[in-house]
């Protein structure tokens, strides 16, 4: 174990990258670990007991994004549905001669390494710029999209900077030229409401270890008569759309995750947005040379990120992290990198300002005292950054 | 005491951070991410088993979860090209011999990373190196090699300052390499057999030549293999091929064996001869650092070392200005290498040393 000698009092301000198990989900989970272990496949009661299981979650999870249960194809996770679904339509697609791709430029790695592989397999892909505030512009969408599109993909909100994107206007110009669209709302889920309807997407995806579910869950909302060929070829799971025996008591809690998430989400929303602004401006007040990226509205109400000038992320992380503040630099993937996030890249950030930026993504354990904590601790450690001869403080 | 350790993935620095975290010390295990890996070889294949690889940072870390103690990758990517592999290049292209270790170890561990450990409020940065550090009653800082002679690296540190020295510690310096296996195997450190690192940890084919090729394709350029006379014995495909020294690789057909004995970069010239023709006695150097912070105001007598496997000779030094020093043997040495180190040894301690000329 790791010994806490330097901060026995942990704040966690990073969210976005992973939440803890809602303690419900977490006895939930144990229970169906015991109890509900048959396959879901089977005839038999053992089998008739984990589909009633995997039935109920997929109610819930359809409950929380406004879905029919029967639309719900539970994967491993957010990757696995990104995967899914972009490689699922473009295989379906192809046999229509459409051959064109579009996401906007400010995807998770899912998205855009998912597109890169089927470039390299012959698609053309063209990625939507965003504004200097982070935000899709229609305009730039309807000249991407065009007849031979066979599928959009544009996030709900980013895991960055938390901006939230205009997901009905871009599903309506993608519907519009006959493509399909997909959302990754990843991000979004379980923080804000989401309805597939309202936005009209075709697709969208979540992921339970964003709020509060176990890791390696998720889930791809397909609307009725979206056809996609899977990736994963086998048994008849899901029905034939994600072939492999299901993770049964990991989407008990995910379906726990989503029901606890819908019951709390309007008192957490304007909660957490209230302790976000007072970081926030917090952090702008008490550092010097400092900005937030990307648009305050719309944004998802546990998003903040801040650039803070001539220090490199990288050792302000390490910094905060032994004064007991775990935070990140752009999203947890990217970390080990030096590389800037190409999100700020698309805003057109200049690249001083990437390399100091900071993400911090609130949740259900933080109060106002964890905010003072930061508030108080973050200062001198950018001084001391700062002042550094060689690079940690960058000159 | 809060100390940062910089952590390799070796035996060696992993039983430092464990020796002092054993002591009751708020140990900091940082490794420091140096290079791309995929680009390390030619093939862009990723090389195992080499000194900071991610294999060796998959093991520091491992280390560092085994002792609990927090574990950091900062990344020196920029800085490490910038200090210590474009100088690797330049050296080589202009027929010189570098040793990118000791650059490492005054331009990156003792300066960036030491920096990074000031900010993080540690008192003092801890290596896996096998030297030591005494301090005596007036205050000043003196090193030593390490206890165990053949393990010594004193050579790689000799350009370390007072106020570097205040700051860093070499926990395993006291001890033999046979004495830190076995406080890994009683740690329980899965690095307990892991063999040392022995090639240049951004080379890890050991192909110096290649690599130069790579970062510097002008490097290139042929010219003539010529004997002490002048006469062109045959042709070769650049100055970066050769040390002094060399025997191997020349290319010639001789009654005798032929050595390398000077490298001209500009008419891209190198010349060989016999092995007799490779003793020297003299040698210049340059950016040379006197450990104690002042340099000796005469000849002052030493044990001169100039490459890391060589035994220390009796020698004579003496400050010529500011930043050099000449230096003259007691007996011609074999192969002085100009971009290699001069070290300057009283007994174990090391007075100072530089580059050579």
């Amino acid at each position: 174990m790791l010994r806490s000698v330097f901060h026995p009092m942990r704040v966690y301000l990073d969210h976005n990258a992973t939440t803890p198990l809602d303690p419900l989900v977490a006895d939930r989970m144990a229970q169906a670990m015991r109890d509900v272990w048959g396959n879901a496949s089977s005839i038999h009661h053992f089998g008739q007991q984990a589909k009633a299981a995997l039935d109920q979650a997929r109610g819930a999870v359809g409950a929380l994004i406004g879905a029919d249960a029967s639309e719900i194809v539970f994967t491993a996770g957010g990757t696995e549905s990104d995967n899914l679904a972009i490689r699922g339509a473009a295989e379906a697609l192809e046999p229509s001669g459409r051959k064109h791709l579009v996401a906007s430029a400010i995807e998770h790695e899912a998205v855009l390494n998912t597109l890169k592989a089927l470039a390299r397999r012959g698609w053309r892909v063209t990625l939507i710029p965003v504004d200097a505030s982070g935000v899709v512009s229609i305009d730039r969408a309807r000249e991407a999209i065009t007849a031979d599109t066979a599928l959009v993909s544009v996030m709900h909100a980013n895991n960055e900077i938390g901006t939230i994107q205009p997901i009905a206007e871009i599903a309506a110009v993608a519907h519009e030229r006959g493509a399909l669209f997909h959302t990754d709302a990843v991000q979004s889920a379980g923080k804000i409401p989401l309805d597939v309807g309202a936005l009209g997407v075709d697709m969208l995806t979540i992921a339970g270890h964003k709020f509060y579910g176990p890791k390696g869950t998720g889930a791809l909302w397909m609307k009725r008569g979206v056809r996609l060929v899977s990736p994963v070829t086998g048994g008849k799971q899901e029905r034939s759309r994600r072939a492999g025996t299901e993770n049964v008591p990991a989407l008990v809690g995910l379906g726990v995750a989503a029901e606890v998430a819908r019951q709390k989400m309007a008192g957490e929303a304007s909660r957490l947005a209230a302790l976000r602004d007072r970081l926030e401006a917090g952090v702008l007040a008490k550092v010097s040379n400092t900005e937030r990226n990307g648009a305050a509205s719309p944004r998802v109400p546990n998003t903040t990120n801040i650039s803070i000038d001539r220090v490199e992320a990288e050792s302000l992380l390490i910094g905060l992290d032994l004064a007991g503040i775990a935070v990140s630099s752009g999203s947890a993937c990217s970390s080990g990198t030096l590389e800037p996030s190409h999100v700020l890249k698309a805003m057109g950030l200049p690249h001083a300002r990437t390399l100091g930026s900071i993400r911090f993504s609130l949740g259900a354990a933080n109060t106002e005292a964890d905010i003072d904590r930061v508030l108080e601790a973050l200062p001198p450690i950018v001084e001391k950054l700062r002042s550094l001869t060689t690079v940690g403080g960058r000159k | 005491m809060r100390i940062v350790v910089a952590m390799s993935g070796g035996v060696d620095s992993s039983v430092a951070a464990a020796l002092l975290a054993e002591q009751g010390h708020d140990v900091i295990g940082v490794s420091m991410q140096l290079y791309d890996n995929s680009e390390a070889t030619g093939s862009g294949q990723r090389a195992f088993g080499t000194c900071c690889t991610i294999d060796d940072l998959y093991d520091a870390r491992r280390v560092a979860a085994t002792i609990g103690i927090p574990h950091y990758i900062v990344n020196f990517e920029s800085q490490f090209g910038e200090h210590v592999i474009s100088n690797f290049v330049r050296e080589y292209v202009h027929g010189r011999t570098p040793i990118p270790c000791s650059h490492c170890n005054s331009d990156l561990k003792f300066a960036e990373l030491l920096d990074r450990a000031t900010a993080y409020d540690a008192e003092q940065l801890a290596t896996g190196h096998y030297a030591r550090i005494e301090r005596d009653a007036a205050g000043r800082y003196h090193l030593h090699r390490g206890a165990d002679n053949s393990k010594d690296q004193t050579y790689f540190l000799f350009s370390l300052t007072q106020e570097q020295l205040s700051r860093a510690a070499f926990p395993v310096g006291h001890l033999g390499k046979q004495a830190v296996r076995a406080h890994a195997e009683r740690l329980k450190l899965h690095v307990t057999q892991k063999p040392d690192s022995q090639e240049i940890c951004f080379v890890p084919d050991g192909n110096y030549a290649a690599f130069v090729e790579r970062k510097a394709p002008d490097a290139a350029r042929p010219g003539t293999v010529i004997n002490n006379d002048g006469r062109v014995l045959g042709t070769h495909a650049g100055v970066h091929r050769f040390t002094i020294g060399q025997r191997k690789g020349l290319g010639l057909s001789s009654s005798e064996p032929l050595y390398v004995l000077e490298i001209k970069p500009d008419s891209a010239q190198v010349v060989v001869g016999s092995r007799d023709d490779l003793g020297r006695t003299s040698l210049t150097a340059s950016a040379v650092n006197w450990v104690s912070g002042d340099a000796p105001a005469d000849w002052l007598h030493v044990a001169a070392q100039i490459r890391h496997r060589h035994a220390a000779a009796p020698a004579k030094v003496r400050r010529t200005d500011e930043r050099r020093a000449e230096l003259e043997f007691d007996t011609p040495q074999t192969a002085i290498t100009p971009g290699q180190a001069v070290v300057f040894y009283e007994g174990d301690e090391v007075l100072g040393g530089g580059w050579i000329d």
